[in-house]
């Protein structure tokens, strides 16, 4: 017998069928490890959903249910509803990527917020509709090529920046609300273990990159996470009821070409100089998030008004265009 | 009575007061559960979906809009093999929007696996939902209870509410053997492929099949044990010697019976037909009423646009496949809350409403001089 794994729970055990490198099952097994098979797990429709149950086989060792795409957190509500008056408390935990839960599933989860239901909504983030084939959602990034924002001759990738999830999440007076990704483990891990501590509604937004949609190579999925976090692409931060509690701060700054370089998503980028303006608007957009949450000590090098008025803009810098006629 | 543990709903007309009241009976302590206002029907059916599969019993209500939006789920939650029981206050499906009665809304999800029962009066829905709990924990099905909106749910009648010891000892309390439990930790709603997703489907069938007998069964028990039977699947009126049979579902059906007694008065051999499962579709059961039959005609308050008469076309295939070649005059009438009188009913008997070759249905006339009326009318009514 194979006891190389037995100190964990393996709430999720491998043999699941995810790409190599999948950010996602690589957070998922964190997470539900962290909180063990003493929970109940309702999972979005996704990628997750699809390797971990593929036809009558389950990779889960925990009650684990899945309806539809748009209502985990509703589901999640009614399981906790149940919960409360039979008298039990066990956790639950809902699991959905960003398509559940920037997008299709926001209205359900908004709703399972505001009525303050005891449950943790774990989104694994991954920036784009993988499961389908990577088309944008709400969460893909600024000039990011997808299969439905292709980079042309009239584009270079998605125009919109991402939606700032954690922001709308905090707005609802929310009791725990935190970002986190596969690349800091103890980060991770105090976060889940301060969520599952809390009462109430809990939301935890854990970049998990997808090999096959940022079109890296499946060995870099884990420094890929750091580099998002260390250029301040995606800030490590917590908030409890709406304030800004804690954040990962930053002993220098990365550019973000070292992000996106190793990145397929991005390659249109560096191809010419319409391109170029673009590395400069999610320069910006860095920019902005570590000055909005302080994530050093000094001013960045970039124009730091530049780069809040191109998120102010919230089309990544669009804005500049028009001016220029 | 039915002892929910959780109810989760969505307000919308005219199925409102059913869980304005459910509220306050949380809010009083009368009713020991959970009550969640949800953000959308959607949410609504969902939660419900949520709580059953963690062991308590739920309840929701919609109608119209609100039933469509749950369409995605209602699939789920009867694909899932869930227990759900709701009450549809039917009520036209817009645009334009109306929010009188018909049946266009449950009709709409006659496919989605829910067990459908419609029901007469105010006194048969309090029974059908102690009966549906029954029939949907013994079944592994979800029940939907209809009850036409404003007709049955805005009007006031003398009801027998049943004793709390009454209903404990027709429905047991809630078991689900598939609970969603760390102690027992299992795989709800895995994905399928085509190796096996067809089996599903025809488990499915085949409770549905399985059900019927159980419908029957079950409302023969409450009629041992309440002293009321609403028929199980059917309920026939002076069907005996009628050569003329009038069918439909739901609140018509009582004046369709003052119509038939009228007309009995004047000698003629008519009788009615209620249907009250319409899912299962009673195609045995139907076979049996109606083999004797000379003329049927189907009176019924939604459409499938494009094809005509639901139930109609239904039964039309039901009696065929049983070699009864007696022809079904298909009726629809009573859209969007329009009136289906004595009159207009009395009208379809005596003009005959047999459709032309090249179309399969009519719609209702609304007075009774039919002949007159030109189609273009009615329908600009
Ligand atoms: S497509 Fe991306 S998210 Fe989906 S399994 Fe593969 S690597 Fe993971």
């Amino acid at each position: 017998m194979d006891n190389r794994d037995s100190f964990r729970h393996n709430v999720l055990t491998s043999g699941h069928r995810a790409c190599s490198g999948c950010g996602e099952a690589m957070a998922a097994r964190m997470v539900s490890d962290l909180i063990g098979p003493d929970a109940i797990y309702i999972n979005a429709t996704g990628c997750l959903q699809v390797f971990t149950t593929h036809n009558q086989q389950s990779a889960w060792q925990a009650p684990w249910i899945h309806s539809v795409f748009a209502n985990a957190a509703a589901v999640a509500s009614g399981v906790e509803a149940a919960l409360r008056i039979k008298g039990k408390s066990t956790p639950v935990v809902v699991q959905a990527g960003d398509g559940g839960t920037f997008d299709i599933g926001l209205q359900c989860l908004s709703g399972m917020i505001e009525r303050g239901h005891d449950v943790l909504f774990v989104c694994y983030d991954n920036e784009a509709y993988m499961n389908t084939g990577v088309q944008r959602s709400g969460s893909t990034p600024h000039a990011v090529r997808t299969s439905t924002s292709p980079p042309g001759q009239f584009s270079q990738g998605k125009k919109e920046i991402k939606k700032d999830v954690i922001s709308i999440i905090a707005a609802h007076n929310m009791p725990y609300a935190a970002t986190a990704t596969i690349a800091y483990f103890p980060d991770l891990k105090a976060k889940v273990e301060k969520a599952m501590r809390i009462k109430g509604p809990r939301f935890l937004q854990i970049l998990s990159p997808c090999p096959l949609g940022w079109v890296h190579d499946s060995a870099l999925s884990v420094s890929v996470a750091r580099l998002a976090v260390e250029t301040g692409l995606f800030p490590l931060v917590e908030l409890e009821h709406g304030e800004l509690t804690g954040v990962m701060r930053l002993a220098e700054q990365k550019p973000v070409e070292e992000y996106l370089r190793p990145q397929g998503r991005f390659k249109h980028l560096f191809a010419n100089k319409a391109g170029a303006v673009e590395l400069r608007h999610l320069q910006a957009l860095a920019d902005a998030r570590i000055h909005r949450y302080g994530l050093l000590d000094a001013d960045t090098q970039w124009d730091t008004e530049t780069a809040m008025q191109s998120e102010r803009n919230g089309r990544g810098g669009y804005w500049e265009e028009r001016e220029h006629g | 009575m039915c002892q929910p543990q959780v109810v989760a709903a969505y307000p919308i007309t005219p199925q409102t007061h059913i869980i304005e009241r459910l509220a306050q009976h949380v809010a009083d302590g009368e009713l020991k559960a959970e009550f969640i206002n949800a953000e959308s029907e959607f949410g609504a059916a969902s939660i419900v979906l949520g709580a059953v599969a963690a062991g308590a019993r739920s309840f929701t209500a919609t109608a119209s809009q609100g039933l469509l939006l749950m369409t995605e789920v209602l699939y789920n939650i009867a694909g899932l093999r869930l227990p759900v029981v709701m009450v549809c206050a039917n009520r036209a499906v817009g645009a334009p929007i109306n929010i009188f009665s018909d049946h266009q809304d449950s009709m709409s999800v006659r496919d989605a696996g829910w067990v459908q029962l419609y029901v007469e009066t105010n006194q048969e829905a309090v029974d059908t939902l102690i009966q549906a709990y029954r029939i949907a924990e013994a079944c592994g099905l979800p029940v939907m209870v209809c009850m036409d909106g404003f007709l049955l749910t805005h009007t006031f009648e003398p009801v027998d509410l049943p004793t709390q010891a009454m209903v404990d000892n027709f429905l047991p309390s809630f078991q689900f053997s598939r609970t969603l439990d760390p102690t027992r930790p299992m795989t709800l709603g895995g994905a399928s492929e085509a190796d096996n997703f067809q089996e599903y489907r025809a488990a499915q069938q085949s409770a549905m099949e399985d059900a019927a007998p159980v419908i029957e069964a079950f409302d023969a028990e409450f009629n041992e044990q309440f002293g009321r039977s609403h028929g199980g699947l059917l309920q026939p009126y002076q069907l005996d010697g009628a050569e003329t049979v009038l069918l439909g579902m739901g609140s018509l059906m009582g004046a369709v019976c003052d119509v038939v007694d009228k007309l009995r008065d004047q000698g003629q051999a008519v009788g009615a037909l209620r249907l009250r499962c319409f899912r299962p579709f009673p195609v045995q059961a139907l076979v049996e009423h109606l083999g004797g039959a000379k003329r049927i005609i189907v009176l019924e308050k939604a459409i499938s646009i494009g094809a005509g008469g639901i139930v109609a076309a239904e039964l039309r295939a039901a009696l065929h496949q049983a070699g009864i070649m007696t022809p079904v005059e298909s009726v629809i009438g009573g859209l969007g809350g329009r009136d289906l009188t004595p009159d207009v009913i009395e009208a379809l008997f005596q003009e005959s409403s047999i459709n032309e070759v090249g179309t399969t249905f009519q719609f209702a006339p609304d007075h009774v001089s039919l002949p007159q009326k030109n189609m273009e009318a009615t329908n600009n009514g």
